[in-house]
Protein backbone atom coordinates (compact mmCIF):
# COMPACT_ATOMS: atom_id res chain seq x y z
CA UNK A 1 0.00 0.00 0.00
CA UNK A 2 1.65 3.38 -1.32
CA UNK A 3 -1.24 5.82 -0.71
CA UNK A 4 -1.54 8.58 1.70
CA UNK A 5 -4.21 8.45 4.43
CA UNK A 6 -6.81 11.98 4.13
CA UNK A 7 -5.39 12.99 7.42
CA UNK A 8 -1.69 12.71 6.01
CA UNK A 9 -3.05 14.84 2.74
CA UNK A 10 -4.44 17.26 5.14
CA UNK A 11 -1.87 18.01 7.38
CA UNK A 12 0.67 17.86 5.47
CA UNK A 13 -1.03 20.39 2.78
CA UNK A 14 -1.84 23.00 5.61
CA UNK A 15 2.03 22.51 7.00
CA UNK A 16 4.12 23.07 3.62
CA UNK A 17 1.68 26.78 3.54
CA UNK A 18 3.97 27.75 6.44
CA UNK A 19 7.31 26.24 5.12
CA UNK A 20 10.01 28.31 4.89
CA UNK A 21 12.55 28.86 2.07
CA UNK A 22 16.45 27.86 2.35
CA UNK A 23 18.74 30.36 4.45
CA UNK A 24 20.58 31.69 1.28
CA UNK A 25 17.74 32.36 -1.25
CA UNK A 26 15.75 34.18 1.38
CA UNK A 27 18.80 36.04 2.48
CA UNK A 28 19.49 36.97 -1.14
CA UNK A 29 16.03 37.76 -1.83
CA UNK A 30 16.39 40.10 1.77
CA UNK A 31 19.40 41.25 0.36
CA UNK A 32 18.04 42.34 -3.93
CA UNK A 33 14.36 43.84 -2.55
CA UNK A 34 16.12 46.03 -0.70
CA UNK A 35 17.20 47.67 -3.91
CA UNK A 36 14.29 49.74 -5.48
CA UNK A 37 16.02 48.93 -9.11
CA UNK A 38 16.65 45.36 -8.05
CA UNK A 39 17.01 43.24 -11.64
CA UNK A 40 14.31 40.93 -12.15
CA UNK A 41 15.98 38.55 -13.83
CA UNK A 42 18.55 38.13 -10.46
CA UNK A 43 15.41 37.88 -8.67
CA UNK A 44 14.44 34.50 -11.01
CA UNK A 45 17.75 33.65 -10.31
CA UNK A 46 17.38 33.08 -6.64
CA UNK A 47 13.63 31.48 -6.79
CA UNK A 48 14.52 29.23 -9.40
CA UNK A 49 17.25 27.68 -6.64
CA UNK A 50 15.29 26.90 -4.33
CA UNK A 51 12.74 24.07 -4.13
CA UNK A 52 10.34 26.07 -1.68
CA UNK A 53 10.65 29.27 -3.54
CA UNK A 54 10.05 27.37 -6.61
CA UNK A 55 6.89 25.10 -5.62
CA UNK A 56 5.36 28.17 -3.76
CA UNK A 57 5.37 30.77 -6.60
CA UNK A 58 4.17 28.38 -9.25
CA UNK A 59 1.25 26.75 -6.88
CA UNK A 60 0.14 30.65 -7.34
CA UNK A 61 0.46 31.01 -10.41
CA UNK A 62 -1.08 27.79 -11.01
CA UNK A 63 -4.13 28.05 -8.65
CA UNK A 64 -7.88 28.24 -10.07
CA UNK A 65 -7.55 32.54 -9.52
CA UNK A 66 -5.06 33.04 -12.10
CA UNK A 67 -6.96 30.28 -14.76
CA UNK A 68 -4.35 30.27 -16.78
CA UNK A 69 -4.77 28.52 -20.39
CA UNK A 70 -2.12 26.06 -19.85
CA UNK A 71 -0.33 24.90 -17.10
CA UNK A 72 2.62 26.77 -16.21
CA UNK A 73 6.16 25.77 -15.06
CA UNK A 74 8.92 27.95 -15.23
CA UNK A 75 9.02 30.99 -12.74
CA UNK A 76 9.69 33.61 -16.10
CA UNK A 77 6.45 32.63 -16.81
CA UNK A 78 5.40 33.82 -13.64
CA UNK A 79 7.01 37.18 -13.97
CA UNK A 80 5.46 38.04 -17.79
CA UNK A 81 1.87 36.37 -16.28
CA UNK A 82 1.48 38.13 -12.85
CA UNK A 83 4.72 41.14 -13.13
CA UNK A 84 7.44 41.60 -11.37
CA UNK A 85 6.55 43.31 -8.42
CA UNK A 86 4.29 40.81 -8.12
CA UNK A 87 6.93 38.02 -7.72
CA UNK A 88 9.23 40.05 -6.30
CA UNK A 89 6.51 41.00 -3.01
CA UNK A 90 5.44 36.76 -3.14
CA UNK A 91 8.61 36.05 -2.89
CA UNK A 92 9.24 38.78 0.24
CA UNK A 93 6.56 36.98 1.56
CA UNK A 94 7.73 33.48 1.21
CA UNK A 95 11.14 35.25 2.98
CA UNK A 96 8.85 36.39 5.81
CA UNK A 97 8.27 33.35 6.99
CA UNK A 98 11.92 32.51 8.03
CA UNK A 99 14.30 29.92 7.18
CA UNK A 100 14.46 26.30 7.19
CA UNK A 101 16.59 25.05 9.89
CA UNK A 102 19.92 23.94 8.78
CA UNK A 103 19.68 21.12 11.59
CA UNK A 104 16.71 18.79 11.60
CA UNK A 105 15.67 16.70 14.11
CA UNK A 106 14.99 14.10 11.31
CA UNK A 107 19.35 14.05 10.47
CA UNK A 108 18.17 15.31 7.36
CA UNK A 109 21.30 17.25 5.58
CA UNK A 110 19.29 19.88 3.87
CA UNK A 111 22.76 21.70 2.53
CA UNK A 112 23.05 18.22 0.70
CA UNK A 113 19.94 17.81 -0.52
CA UNK A 114 19.88 21.31 -2.05
CA UNK A 115 22.38 20.28 -3.96
CA UNK A 116 21.59 17.07 -5.22
CA UNK A 117 18.14 18.80 -6.07
CA UNK A 118 20.47 21.19 -8.31
CA UNK A 119 22.22 19.36 -10.20
CA UNK A 120 19.44 17.03 -10.98
CA UNK A 121 17.75 20.13 -12.40
CA UNK A 122 20.74 20.97 -14.50
CA UNK A 123 21.37 17.70 -15.22
CA UNK A 124 17.82 17.39 -16.46
CA UNK A 125 18.09 20.67 -18.63
CA UNK A 126 20.82 19.03 -20.24
CA UNK A 127 19.68 16.33 -21.46
CA UNK A 128 16.26 17.94 -21.97
CA UNK A 129 18.04 20.05 -24.51
CA UNK A 130 19.16 17.00 -26.46
CA UNK A 131 15.53 15.16 -26.80
CA UNK A 132 13.12 16.76 -29.57
CA UNK A 133 9.98 17.86 -27.64
CA UNK A 134 11.33 18.59 -24.11
CA UNK A 135 11.18 22.00 -23.02
CA UNK A 136 14.56 22.37 -20.54
CA UNK A 137 13.45 24.70 -18.41
CA UNK A 138 10.51 22.60 -17.48
CA UNK A 139 12.87 19.69 -16.84
CA UNK A 140 15.06 21.89 -14.64
CA UNK A 141 11.78 22.39 -12.36
CA UNK A 142 10.74 18.88 -12.77
CA UNK A 143 14.59 18.25 -11.53
CA UNK A 144 14.12 21.01 -8.81
CA UNK A 145 11.16 19.29 -7.42
CA UNK A 146 11.67 15.88 -7.69
CA UNK A 147 12.30 14.94 -4.34
CA UNK A 148 10.17 17.94 -2.58
CA UNK A 149 8.59 15.28 -0.88
CA UNK A 150 11.55 14.73 1.37
CA UNK A 151 12.04 17.96 2.40
CA UNK A 152 8.08 17.99 3.62
CA UNK A 153 9.24 14.47 5.66
CA UNK A 154 12.24 16.05 7.33
CA UNK A 155 10.49 19.42 8.06
CA UNK A 156 6.77 17.70 9.28
CA UNK A 157 7.32 14.04 10.21
CA UNK A 158 10.71 14.08 11.39
CA UNK A 159 10.76 11.54 13.56
CA UNK A 160 8.93 8.93 11.04
CA UNK A 161 11.58 10.42 8.66
CA UNK A 162 14.48 9.66 10.79
CA UNK A 163 13.44 6.09 11.17
CA UNK A 164 13.76 5.44 7.68
CA UNK A 165 17.24 6.93 7.37
CA UNK A 166 17.72 4.70 9.93
CA UNK A 167 16.40 1.57 8.46
CA UNK A 168 17.70 2.90 5.18
CA UNK A 169 21.27 2.49 6.96
CA UNK A 170 20.35 -1.05 8.87
CA UNK A 171 19.16 -2.89 6.37
CA UNK A 172 21.50 -1.06 3.14
CA UNK A 173 17.96 -0.14 0.90
CA UNK A 174 17.05 2.64 -0.83
CA UNK A 175 14.96 5.72 0.98
CA UNK A 176 12.29 5.08 -0.87
CA UNK A 177 11.84 1.43 0.28
CA UNK A 178 12.41 2.33 3.85
CA UNK A 179 10.47 5.16 3.74
CA UNK A 180 7.38 2.91 2.61
CA UNK A 181 7.85 0.50 5.32
CA UNK A 182 8.45 3.25 8.16
CA UNK A 183 5.90 5.95 7.34
CA UNK A 184 3.42 4.13 4.70
CA UNK A 185 4.08 6.23 1.95
CA UNK A 186 7.36 7.42 -0.11
CA UNK A 187 8.18 10.98 -0.99
CA UNK A 188 7.25 10.60 -4.23
CA UNK A 189 3.68 10.06 -3.42
CA UNK A 190 3.79 12.89 -1.08
CA UNK A 191 5.66 15.36 -3.72
CA UNK A 192 3.18 14.44 -6.55
CA UNK A 193 0.25 14.56 -4.29
CA UNK A 194 0.93 18.42 -3.24
CA UNK A 195 2.10 18.63 -6.96
CA UNK A 196 -1.35 17.49 -8.11
CA UNK A 197 -3.23 19.59 -5.48
CA UNK A 198 -1.69 22.70 -6.55
CA UNK A 199 -2.58 21.89 -10.14
CA UNK A 200 1.21 21.99 -11.18
CA UNK A 201 1.20 20.21 -14.58
CA UNK A 202 0.61 16.88 -15.49
CA UNK A 203 3.98 16.12 -17.07
CA UNK A 204 5.67 18.06 -13.63
CA UNK A 205 3.39 15.93 -11.16
CA UNK A 206 3.74 12.92 -13.03
CA UNK A 207 7.94 13.63 -13.00
CA UNK A 208 7.91 13.76 -9.17
CA UNK A 209 5.32 10.74 -8.87
CA UNK A 210 7.31 8.15 -11.01
CA UNK A 211 11.15 9.40 -10.69
CA UNK A 212 11.82 5.62 -8.79
CA UNK A 213 9.02 3.99 -11.19
CA UNK A 214 10.82 2.33 -13.97
CA UNK A 215 7.51 1.45 -15.59
CA UNK A 216 4.77 3.56 -14.86
CA UNK A 217 6.30 7.01 -16.22
CA UNK A 218 6.45 8.52 -19.69
CA UNK A 219 7.41 11.16 -22.10
CA UNK A 220 10.91 13.07 -22.57
CA UNK A 221 10.32 15.02 -19.03
CA UNK A 222 9.58 11.95 -17.25
CA UNK A 223 12.90 10.55 -18.66
CA UNK A 224 15.15 13.20 -18.50
CA UNK A 225 14.56 13.80 -14.62
CA UNK A 226 14.65 9.88 -14.03
CA UNK A 227 18.20 10.01 -15.95
CA UNK A 228 19.38 13.25 -14.32
CA UNK A 229 18.72 12.29 -10.60
CA UNK A 230 20.77 8.73 -11.31
CA UNK A 231 23.41 10.29 -12.69
CA UNK A 232 23.71 13.12 -9.78
CA UNK A 233 23.48 10.39 -7.61
CA UNK A 234 26.60 8.08 -9.34
CA UNK A 235 28.47 11.24 -9.58
CA UNK A 236 27.85 12.11 -5.72
CA UNK A 237 26.72 15.50 -6.46
CA UNK A 238 25.06 16.26 -3.16
CA UNK A 239 23.37 13.65 -1.37
CA UNK A 240 19.21 13.24 -1.63
CA UNK A 241 19.51 10.40 0.96
CA UNK A 242 19.25 7.70 -1.38
CA UNK A 243 22.83 6.03 -2.16
CA UNK A 244 21.28 3.57 -4.55
CA UNK A 245 21.79 4.12 -8.26
CA UNK A 246 19.25 2.56 -9.99
CA UNK A 247 19.81 1.16 -13.52
CA UNK A 248 18.05 2.79 -16.36
CA UNK A 249 14.95 1.62 -17.60
CA UNK A 250 14.82 0.73 -21.27
CA UNK A 251 12.00 3.60 -22.10
CA UNK A 252 14.78 5.65 -20.60
CA UNK A 253 17.47 4.52 -22.30
CA UNK A 254 15.84 4.31 -25.64
CA UNK A 255 15.43 8.25 -25.23
CA UNK A 256 19.16 8.75 -24.93
CA UNK A 257 20.70 5.77 -26.89
CA UNK A 258 22.90 4.59 -24.13
CA UNK A 259 23.15 3.59 -20.50
CA UNK A 260 23.80 5.59 -17.62
CA UNK A 261 27.54 5.95 -18.27
CA UNK A 262 27.25 6.53 -21.38
CA UNK A 263 25.28 9.35 -21.32
CA UNK A 264 27.53 10.55 -19.01
CA UNK A 265 30.24 10.48 -21.28
CA UNK A 266 27.92 12.42 -23.71
CA UNK A 267 26.93 14.94 -21.51
CA UNK A 268 31.15 16.32 -20.79
CA UNK A 269 32.19 17.90 -18.24
CA UNK A 270 29.60 18.24 -15.69
CA UNK A 271 31.75 19.84 -12.76
CA UNK A 272 30.01 23.64 -13.86
CA UNK A 273 26.86 22.95 -12.95
CA UNK A 274 27.63 21.31 -9.26
CA UNK A 275 30.21 24.49 -9.34
CA UNK A 276 27.69 27.42 -9.87
CA UNK A 277 24.95 25.40 -7.73
CA UNK A 278 27.80 26.03 -4.70
CA UNK A 279 29.01 28.92 -5.47
CA UNK A 280 25.34 30.21 -5.20
CA UNK A 281 24.46 28.38 -1.88
CA UNK A 282 28.03 28.22 -0.59
CA UNK A 283 26.80 24.73 0.56
CA UNK A 284 29.42 23.52 3.03
CA UNK A 285 30.16 26.96 3.78
CA UNK A 286 29.27 28.23 7.65
CA UNK A 287 27.70 32.00 6.54
CA UNK B 1 -24.24 51.81 -25.53
CA UNK B 2 -22.98 55.45 -23.48
CA UNK B 3 -19.61 55.71 -21.99
CA UNK B 4 -19.04 58.81 -19.89
CA UNK B 5 -15.34 59.63 -18.24
CA UNK B 6 -15.96 60.45 -14.75
CA UNK B 7 -11.93 60.78 -14.12
CA UNK B 8 -8.96 60.29 -16.10
CA UNK B 9 -6.16 61.70 -14.09
CA UNK B 10 -3.42 59.16 -13.47
CA UNK B 11 -1.73 58.65 -9.40
CA UNK B 12 -3.44 61.31 -7.63
CA UNK B 13 -6.25 64.13 -8.20
CA UNK B 14 -4.57 66.92 -9.45
CA UNK B 15 -7.06 69.74 -9.43
CA UNK B 16 -6.50 73.63 -10.40
CA UNK B 17 -6.31 75.96 -13.25
CA UNK B 18 -4.08 73.78 -15.39
CA UNK B 19 -6.01 70.90 -15.49
CA UNK B 20 -9.35 72.42 -15.94
CA UNK B 21 -10.09 71.37 -19.49
CA UNK B 22 -9.37 67.71 -19.19
CA UNK B 23 -10.22 67.46 -15.56
CA UNK B 24 -8.32 66.29 -12.03
CA UNK B 25 -9.87 63.22 -11.15
CA UNK B 26 -8.59 60.21 -10.73
CA UNK B 27 -9.49 57.09 -12.96
CA UNK B 28 -13.77 56.45 -13.34
CA UNK B 29 -15.81 55.76 -16.18
CA UNK B 30 -19.72 54.96 -16.60
CA UNK B 31 -21.22 52.58 -19.09
CA UNK B 32 -24.38 52.42 -19.62
CA UNK B 33 -25.65 49.67 -21.49
CA UNK B 34 -29.03 49.15 -24.24
CA UNK B 35 -31.22 48.32 -21.13
CA UNK B 36 -29.70 51.49 -18.74
CA UNK B 37 -27.64 48.74 -16.72
CA UNK B 38 -24.82 50.43 -14.97
CA UNK B 39 -21.45 49.42 -14.92
CA UNK B 40 -18.45 51.80 -13.79
CA UNK B 41 -15.08 50.86 -14.59
CA UNK B 42 -12.71 51.87 -11.26
CA UNK B 43 -13.51 53.85 -8.28
CA UNK B 44 -11.03 57.10 -8.68
CA UNK B 45 -11.93 60.07 -7.00
CA UNK B 46 -13.95 60.54 -10.44
CA UNK B 47 -16.78 58.33 -8.89
CA UNK B 48 -18.12 60.92 -6.22
CA UNK B 49 -19.37 63.18 -8.75
CA UNK B 50 -21.00 60.54 -10.35
CA UNK B 51 -22.44 59.29 -7.46
CA UNK B 52 -24.24 62.80 -7.31
CA UNK B 53 -25.79 62.08 -9.91
CA UNK B 54 -27.11 58.55 -8.87
CA UNK B 55 -28.88 60.28 -6.44
CA UNK B 56 -31.66 61.08 -8.52
CA UNK B 57 -32.29 57.36 -10.12
CA UNK B 58 -32.61 55.47 -6.85
CA UNK B 59 -32.65 52.73 -5.77
CA UNK B 60 -29.52 52.07 -7.76
CA UNK B 61 -27.62 48.76 -8.81
CA UNK B 62 -23.84 49.94 -9.11
CA UNK B 63 -22.00 47.06 -11.04
CA UNK B 64 -18.31 48.31 -10.65
CA UNK B 65 -15.38 46.78 -11.96
CA UNK B 66 -12.00 47.71 -10.26
CA UNK B 67 -8.97 46.97 -12.68
CA UNK B 68 -6.48 47.11 -9.82
CA UNK B 69 -6.01 48.05 -6.08
CA UNK B 70 -3.64 50.89 -6.54
CA UNK B 71 -4.95 54.18 -4.64
CA UNK B 72 -6.25 55.68 -7.66
CA UNK B 73 -8.61 53.82 -9.18
CA UNK B 74 -10.16 53.28 -5.53
CA UNK B 75 -10.00 56.04 -3.34
CA UNK B 76 -13.70 57.37 -4.30
CA UNK B 77 -15.40 53.98 -3.38
CA UNK B 78 -15.43 55.17 0.36
CA UNK B 79 -17.49 58.12 -1.10
CA UNK B 80 -19.96 56.59 -3.39
CA UNK B 81 -23.25 58.48 -1.74
CA UNK B 82 -25.67 55.35 -2.72
CA UNK B 83 -23.63 53.02 -0.78
CA UNK B 84 -24.99 54.95 2.20
CA UNK B 85 -29.23 54.61 1.44
CA UNK B 86 -31.40 51.81 1.95
CA UNK B 87 -32.23 49.67 -0.93
CA UNK B 88 -29.37 50.44 -3.40
CA UNK B 89 -26.99 47.46 -4.65
CA UNK B 90 -23.20 47.75 -4.92
CA UNK B 91 -22.00 44.92 -6.66
CA UNK B 92 -17.70 45.38 -6.39
CA UNK B 93 -15.68 42.91 -9.15
CA UNK B 94 -12.38 43.21 -9.34
CA UNK B 95 -9.22 40.13 -9.19
CA UNK B 96 -7.93 37.87 -6.50
CA UNK B 97 -4.65 39.29 -4.97
CA UNK B 98 -1.95 36.77 -4.92
CA UNK B 99 0.24 38.38 -2.01
CA UNK B 100 -2.43 38.85 0.63
CA UNK B 101 -4.17 35.98 -0.59
CA UNK B 102 -7.61 37.89 -0.71
CA UNK B 103 -10.38 38.75 -3.05
CA UNK B 104 -11.22 42.08 -4.42
CA UNK B 105 -13.49 42.73 -0.70
CA UNK B 106 -9.95 43.72 0.50
CA UNK B 107 -10.23 47.06 -1.12
CA UNK B 108 -13.13 48.12 0.64
CA UNK B 109 -11.92 46.80 4.05
CA UNK B 110 -9.00 48.19 3.57
CA UNK B 111 -10.08 51.81 3.82
CA UNK B 112 -12.94 51.23 6.08
CA UNK B 113 -10.70 50.77 8.45
CA UNK B 114 -11.65 53.17 11.64
CA UNK B 115 -8.24 55.08 11.37
CA UNK B 116 -8.84 56.20 7.79
CA UNK B 117 -12.99 56.85 7.36
CA UNK B 118 -15.59 57.34 9.91
CA UNK B 119 -18.03 55.18 8.39
CA UNK B 120 -17.63 51.10 8.88
CA UNK B 121 -18.64 49.02 6.43
CA UNK B 122 -21.62 47.06 8.31
CA UNK B 123 -23.16 50.66 8.65
CA UNK B 124 -23.28 51.20 4.78
CA UNK B 125 -27.32 51.00 3.84
CA UNK B 126 -26.95 49.66 0.50
CA UNK B 127 -26.86 45.84 -0.26
CA UNK B 128 -22.98 45.05 -0.89
CA UNK B 129 -21.59 42.10 -2.61
CA UNK B 130 -18.53 41.18 -4.03
CA UNK B 131 -17.10 38.66 -6.80
CA UNK B 132 -13.96 37.78 -7.50
CA UNK B 133 -12.87 37.76 -11.15
CA UNK B 134 -10.34 35.46 -13.20
CA UNK B 135 -8.71 35.92 -16.17
CA UNK B 136 -10.46 35.46 -19.33
CA UNK B 137 -14.05 34.08 -17.58
CA UNK B 138 -16.52 36.31 -18.83
CA UNK B 139 -19.25 37.50 -16.54
CA UNK B 140 -23.05 38.57 -17.35
CA UNK B 141 -24.25 42.35 -16.45
CA UNK B 142 -28.10 42.35 -18.01
CA UNK B 143 -27.31 42.54 -21.72
CA UNK B 144 -23.44 43.05 -21.30
CA UNK B 145 -20.98 40.60 -20.82
CA UNK B 146 -17.69 41.75 -19.24
CA UNK B 147 -14.12 39.49 -20.03
CA UNK B 148 -11.43 40.59 -17.77
CA UNK B 149 -7.79 39.82 -18.96
CA UNK B 150 -4.71 40.09 -17.38
CA UNK B 151 -2.54 42.90 -18.02
CA UNK B 152 1.15 44.24 -16.78
CA UNK B 153 1.41 46.44 -13.88
CA UNK B 154 3.03 46.46 -10.46
CA UNK B 155 0.13 44.77 -8.80
CA UNK B 156 -2.60 42.16 -10.43
CA UNK B 157 -4.38 44.37 -12.68
CA UNK B 158 -7.40 43.82 -14.94
CA UNK B 159 -8.31 45.06 -18.89
CA UNK B 160 -11.73 44.73 -19.11
CA UNK B 161 -13.88 44.11 -22.42
CA UNK B 162 -17.39 44.95 -22.39
CA UNK B 163 -19.62 43.31 -25.28
CA UNK B 164 -23.17 44.77 -25.17
CA UNK B 165 -25.37 43.85 -28.62
CA UNK B 166 -22.84 44.42 -30.88
CA UNK B 167 -20.59 47.20 -29.45
CA UNK B 168 -17.01 46.99 -27.49
CA UNK B 169 -15.81 48.95 -25.56
CA UNK B 170 -12.13 47.81 -23.73
CA UNK B 171 -10.59 49.55 -21.00
CA UNK B 172 -6.60 48.74 -20.06
CA UNK B 173 -6.65 50.37 -16.43
CA UNK B 174 -3.02 50.60 -16.21
CA UNK B 175 -0.71 48.96 -18.06
CA UNK B 176 2.98 48.68 -19.45
CA UNK B 177 4.03 47.00 -22.76
CA UNK B 178 6.33 44.02 -21.46
CA UNK B 179 9.97 43.69 -21.77
CA UNK B 180 12.55 41.22 -21.47
CA UNK B 181 14.06 41.32 -17.99
CA UNK B 182 17.10 39.20 -20.09
CA UNK B 183 19.71 40.68 -22.34
CA UNK B 184 21.00 39.95 -25.44
CA UNK B 185 23.54 36.88 -24.89
CA UNK B 186 21.82 35.74 -21.47
CA UNK B 187 20.73 32.27 -21.37
CA UNK B 188 16.63 32.75 -20.77
CA UNK B 189 16.66 35.73 -23.60
CA UNK B 190 14.85 34.15 -26.48
CA UNK B 191 12.88 32.08 -24.24
CA UNK B 192 11.69 35.30 -22.08
CA UNK B 193 10.69 37.06 -25.50
CA UNK B 194 8.46 33.86 -26.71
CA UNK B 195 6.69 34.13 -23.62
CA UNK B 196 5.86 37.94 -24.15
CA UNK B 197 5.13 37.52 -28.22
CA UNK B 198 2.15 35.19 -26.99
CA UNK B 199 0.94 37.37 -24.04
CA UNK B 200 0.84 40.44 -26.13
CA UNK B 201 -1.00 38.54 -28.76
CA UNK B 202 -3.33 37.20 -26.23
CA UNK B 203 -3.84 41.00 -25.27
CA UNK B 204 -4.57 41.87 -29.14
CA UNK B 205 -6.77 39.74 -29.20
CA UNK B 206 -8.77 40.32 -26.34
CA UNK B 207 -9.19 43.89 -27.15
CA UNK B 208 -9.72 42.67 -31.38
CA UNK B 209 -11.74 44.80 -33.09
CA UNK B 210 -13.79 47.09 -30.35
CA UNK B 211 -15.36 50.13 -30.92
CA UNK B 212 -13.38 51.81 -28.44
CA UNK B 213 -10.02 51.71 -26.67
CA UNK B 214 -9.55 53.43 -23.17
CA UNK B 215 -5.91 53.05 -22.82
CA UNK B 216 -2.80 54.09 -20.23
CA UNK B 217 -0.73 56.58 -22.28
CA UNK B 218 1.14 58.43 -18.89
CA UNK B 219 4.18 58.97 -20.58
CA UNK B 220 5.55 60.43 -23.19
CA UNK B 221 7.81 58.11 -25.27
CA UNK B 222 10.99 60.66 -23.60
CA UNK B 223 10.29 60.42 -20.28
CA UNK B 224 9.37 56.57 -20.95
CA UNK B 225 12.80 55.40 -20.42
CA UNK B 226 13.02 56.82 -16.66
CA UNK B 227 9.44 55.40 -15.92
CA UNK B 228 10.43 51.61 -17.18
CA UNK B 229 8.90 49.31 -14.69
CA UNK B 230 6.82 51.70 -13.36
CA UNK B 231 3.44 49.93 -15.81
CA UNK B 232 2.53 52.34 -18.07
CA UNK B 233 1.88 53.05 -21.17
CA UNK B 234 2.21 55.94 -23.52
CA UNK B 235 1.06 57.56 -26.17
CA UNK B 236 2.83 56.32 -28.87
CA UNK B 237 2.15 52.39 -26.93
CA UNK B 238 -1.41 52.94 -26.94
CA UNK B 239 -1.86 53.75 -30.23
CA UNK B 240 -0.02 51.06 -31.85
CA UNK B 241 -2.08 48.97 -29.46
CA UNK B 242 -4.95 50.37 -31.10
CA UNK B 243 -3.72 49.20 -34.24
CA UNK B 244 -2.71 46.00 -33.78
CA UNK B 245 -5.96 44.85 -32.27
CA UNK B 246 -8.56 46.89 -35.06
CA UNK B 247 -9.94 49.49 -32.32
CA UNK B 248 -12.14 51.99 -33.91
CA UNK B 249 -11.41 54.46 -31.49
CA UNK B 250 -9.05 55.20 -29.26
CA UNK B 251 -8.62 57.30 -25.92
CA UNK B 252 -5.78 57.90 -24.06
CA UNK B 253 -6.10 58.27 -20.66
CA UNK B 254 -4.34 58.09 -17.07
CA UNK B 255 -2.38 61.96 -17.35
CA UNK B 256 0.14 62.27 -15.85
CA UNK B 257 -1.00 64.73 -12.78
CA UNK B 258 1.54 67.54 -13.63
CA UNK B 259 0.46 67.79 -16.86
CA UNK B 260 -1.10 70.64 -17.61
CA UNK B 261 -4.00 71.03 -20.09
CA UNK B 262 -1.68 73.08 -22.82
CA UNK B 263 1.63 70.29 -22.03
CA UNK B 264 -1.21 67.50 -22.92
CA UNK B 265 -2.27 68.60 -25.90
CA UNK B 266 0.77 69.28 -27.53
CA UNK B 267 2.68 65.76 -26.25
CA UNK B 268 -0.71 64.49 -27.86
CA UNK B 269 0.16 66.30 -31.36
CA UNK B 270 3.62 65.27 -30.87
CA UNK B 271 2.48 61.84 -30.78
CA UNK B 272 0.22 61.94 -33.62
CA UNK B 273 3.01 63.44 -35.62
CA UNK B 274 5.05 60.23 -35.41
CA UNK B 275 1.62 57.77 -36.03
CA UNK B 276 -0.41 59.73 -38.58
CA UNK B 277 -4.25 58.41 -39.18
CA UNK B 278 -4.18 55.77 -41.55
CA UNK B 279 -7.13 55.46 -43.72
CA UNK B 280 -9.61 52.69 -41.74
CA UNK B 281 -6.81 53.21 -38.70
CA UNK B 282 -8.02 54.44 -35.34
CA UNK B 283 -9.10 57.58 -34.26
CA UNK B 284 -7.09 59.18 -31.21
CA UNK B 285 -8.17 60.90 -28.65
CA UNK B 286 -7.61 62.49 -25.72
CA UNK B 287 -9.96 61.41 -22.72
CA UNK B 288 -11.65 64.37 -20.86
CA UNK B 289 -13.35 64.46 -17.42
CA UNK B 290 -17.61 65.02 -18.94
CA UNK B 291 -17.06 63.57 -22.34
CA UNK B 292 -19.81 61.64 -23.34
CA UNK B 293 -19.23 58.60 -26.30
CA UNK B 294 -22.61 57.09 -27.83
CA UNK B 295 -21.99 53.92 -29.61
Amino acid sequence: MNQISPELEKKLTEAVEKMPAFPKSVQKILELTRNLDCEPKHLVQVIEKDPVMTVKILRVLNSVHCNLPNKITSVNHSVVFLGFNTIKNLALSIASVGILPKYNTAGFDMQQYLLHSLTTAGIAKLLGDKLAGADPMDCYIAGLLHDFGKVVFAQFMPDEFNRALLKRDSENISLHLAERQVIGVDHTVVGSMLAEKWQFPPTLVDCMRNHHSPDAGEGVMWASVYAANQISKKMSFGDGGNHCIEALPPAVRNYFGGDLDEIIASLGDLSKIVEEAQFFFQVGADA
Amino acid sequence: MKIKFWGVRGSIPSPGTNTVKYGGNTTCIEIRTDDNELIILDAGTGIFALSQVLLSEMPVTANVFITHSHWDHIQGLPFFLPMFVHGNTLRLHGAFDPVSGRGIEQIMEVQLQYSYFSVREAEMKARIEYETLMPEQSVRIGSATITPTLLNHPVINFGYRIDCNGKSVFFTGDHEPYCNIYTPGDEGYEEYWMLIEDKEKSIIEAMRGVDVLIADSSFTAEEYPSKKGWGHGTFDSCIAMAKKSGAKLVYCTHHEPTRSDEALEREFEKALLRHPQQDGGPECRLAREGEEILL
